[in-house]
């Protein structure tokens, strides 16, 4: 994990260059001196101990107020139970404002206002908790789109080139004979069915984890493109 | 421009390969070359979608040892006897069809000056582009005690075939309150739950056969994937049974006898009747060789498993080191799709469309106790980042947990269909 870390920095230090990278990832090595402001507080890293406040050690994708050994307020316990996890959204929100967040937590802290420094700090935080390489339910390190659904997207006319593409990504599982075992044929769908299911499952009205996942991300064109495509699909 | 160049490079390399390596090449063909090494899911995979879609006009020749490609997905549903050895094999015979070259060998060496790729048999292949997806070897001196030559002793059975047989066989043999022992790796390492699915099906294999029989687990890690579904299952199931001895208890603090059959776990020896060592991984031999890994993995970039030391080598699967997806066999295919499409690409001049990957691993706890973990990825300028995930919930009901096993099939079948047609 530490040495992990460690490449991860000497990645990010190689590419700090690049534009517009910073927007989603955050630099942890300036990440590293925001943290300065914490330090009274908090400690991370190999050997961390709770002090005034918790260590900050895999954080993400931890419950607000879940270490037994560590001092909390009464608000953040609550806020943990009421289903409070620390994601980078949550994280971001507090360190912005903590009492904004959770009334009445100890944190006496006025908070970081500016977005980029809140998004190095949790760049250089992140590197302390869990990678989804290692265990793949650890938190996201990005965040996906989201697309609310127009009454248009069905006049939308799917590019099939690019509907051949996408269709690789699922042809793992749905076997391109049409076989039905486990998991559906989906070949010879007509255009108007597969759309509205898959924007039913983009919009989690569907309840399959998987289809939520994939069609979350697919664009409305996207979409369409696969419609074109599994539609002449014998 | 670029695919002018490539094309006429192609042609010229080719022409070469047919006075250099008669063996291999029965005659030259002004086409670009794409030679894949390995044919695992990344390797097979990425051979069938740049023959499929490029219609003839690559040559894809796939370098692999084996007639026979045995998964190690499912290979712990055979260890608990819900599935047959048969079941897991895949006979390579289906490939030309699908328009892929195979040659039966061992890759040795590769030249990326020439690009030329020696093998064991003699001679050497020449490519335009070069996609190596070898799966994983084993860090020397990982675990104390152990090395290559205790493989028998104390098998690994994490490559498919012979060594999950041999596995299988020694826990059939285990005497009636047995001890079967597992050393768990540490991070990064191909399939996260693969041990622990392991654990539970050895456990569902012995509840039936050995119900007495206890299984202790040394892990050199704090917690791992799905941790709290599979405890969950383990006392539903199994009570008793299962001691897992994480990084906390001295897990990491680990050394084996192979003569003696012992296990020392952080000062306490135990004799044991089974042990499975399962020791850090590193790449595939052929990518250190190859000069492109950094440590123990081939650094690559995110939007087309190219690797960072050279553009024209591309590495899949367990052995590249891609950012946030984990080592699995769903993750290798997912990214030779993405690999494919750029190196045909690059040689054609075809549309490149947008990198997208996802990963799914389903787990069986039990007879139709399914469990799953899975993430949709994209391509960033550092990595393969991870959008979005899900994973099952503990407490679900015997029917979810069912539609979950058969869902599971379904994918293997799939993803079977998918790399060998
Ligand atoms: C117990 C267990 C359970 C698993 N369960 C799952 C699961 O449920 N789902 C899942 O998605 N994944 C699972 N996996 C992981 C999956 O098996 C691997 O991640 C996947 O096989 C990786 O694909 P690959 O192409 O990188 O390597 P492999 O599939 O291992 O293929 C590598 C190939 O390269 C060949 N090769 C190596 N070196 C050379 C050389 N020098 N020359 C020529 N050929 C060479 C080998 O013979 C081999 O055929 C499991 C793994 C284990 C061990």
């Amino acid at each position: 994990m530490r040495s992990h870390f460690q490449l991860v920095l000497a990645l990010v230090a190689s590419l700090a260059a690049s534009a517009g990278w910073s927007e989603t990832l955050g630099d942890p090595v300036k990440g590293a001196k925001v943290f300065k402001k914490c330090q009274s507080c908090h400690q991370v890293g190999e050997g961390a101990k709770n002090r005034v406040g918790p260590h900050l050690n895999g954080i993400f994708g931890s419950k607000a107020g879940s270490d037994p050994t560590a001092k909390y307020s009464k608000g953040l316990i609550r806020a943990g139970d009421d289903g409070l996890v620390w994601t980078h959204e949550t994280l971001d929100a507090f360190i912005e404002n903590p009492k904004a967040l959770v009334s009445k937590t100890r944190m006496s802290f006025r908070g970081i206002k500016g977005a980029d420094d809140r998004l190095d700090l949790l760049a250089y935080l992140r590197g302390f908790s869990d990678e989804p390489s290692n265990i793949p339910e650890a938190e996201p390190t990005a965040q996906g789109n989201y697309h609310n659904l127009d009454p248009a997207i069905l006049a939308i006319v799917g590019d099939s080139e690019y509907g051949e593409y996408l269709a690789s990504e699922c042809m793992t599982c749905h076997q391109t004979s049409g076989a039905n075992d486990g998991i559906p044929g989906i070949n010879g769908w007509p255009t108007e069915d597969f759309v509205v299911a898959m924007h039913a499952y983009k919009q989690k009205l569907r309840p399959h984890p998987v289809m939520q996942m994939m069609a979350g991300r697919l664009s409305d064109e996207e979409i369409a493109a696969l419609a074109a495509y599994f539609k002449d699909l014998e | 421009m670029n695919f002018n160049r490539r094309l006429f490079l192609g042609t010229g390399v080719a022409a070469a390969t047919t006075l250099a390596a008669p063996n291999v090449f029965a005659a030259g063909h002004g086409k670009p070359r794409v030679v894949v090494v390995g044919g695992g899911a990344g390797g097979a995979t990425a051979a069938r979608y740049i023959a499929k879609d490029s219609k003839g006009a690559i040559d894809v020749t796939l370098i692999e040892p084996s007639r026979m490609y045995y998964t190690c997905f499912f290979s712990n549903l055979y260890l608990g006897g819900i599935k047959t050895i048969d079941d897991l094999g895949h006979s390579y015979g289906t490939m030309a069809a699908g328009g892929v070259n195979v040659v039966h060998d061992w890759a040795v060496g590769v030249d990326r000056d020439a690009k030329t790729v020696s093998l064991a048999g003699g001679g050497s292949v020449t490519y335009d582009k070069l996609i190596l997806s070898p799966g994983i070897d084993f860090v020397d001196g990982a675990v104390e005690g152990w090395d290559l030559s205790s493989q028998n002793a104390m098998p690994h059975a994490y490559k498919g075939g012979s060594q999950t047989e041999l596995l299988k066989s020694q826990i059939a043999a285990m005497p009636q309150g047995g001890t079967f022992a597992m050393v768990a790796p540490p991070n990064p390492y191909r399939c996260p739950p693969g041990p622990y699915e392991r654990v539970s099906m050895v456990a569902h294999y012995l509840k039936a056969n050995n119900p007495t029989a206890k299984i202790i687990v040394a892990d050199p890690k704090p917690k791992f994937s799905k941790q709290g579904l599979f405890q969950e299952g383990w006392a539903n199931h199994y009570d008793g049974m299962i001691d897992w001895i994480g990084d906390d208890f001295g897990g990491g603090n680990v050394s084996v006898d192979p003569d003696a059959m012992t296990v020392t776990i952080d000062g306490d020896v135990t004799k044991v009747d089974v042990c499975n060592v399962i020791p850090a991984m590193k790449a595939g031999r052929i990518a250190e060789l190859a000069g492109v890994t950094d440590g123990n993995w081939a650094p690559v970039n995110a939007a087309d498993m190219s690797t960072k030391a050279d553009a024209d080598v591309y590495v899949l699967g367990d052995a590249s080191q891609q950012g946030d997806m984990p080592k699995s066999g769903f993750s290798a295919n997912s990214q030779a799709k993405v690999c494919a499409n750029a190196v045909r690409g690059a040689l054609t001049g075809s549309k490149v469309f947008p990198a997208k990957f996802s990963n799914t691993c389903w787990s069986l706890i039990d007879t139709n106790d399914g469990v799953k973990v899975g993430a949709t990825y994209e391509a960033t300028d550092e990595k393969i980042s991870k959008v979005d995930g899900f994973i099952s919930q503990t407490g679900e009901t015997a029917e979810m947990r069912k539609a979950t096993y058969e869902e599971s099939e379904g994918w293997y079948a799939g993803i079977t269909a998918d790399m060998f047609g």
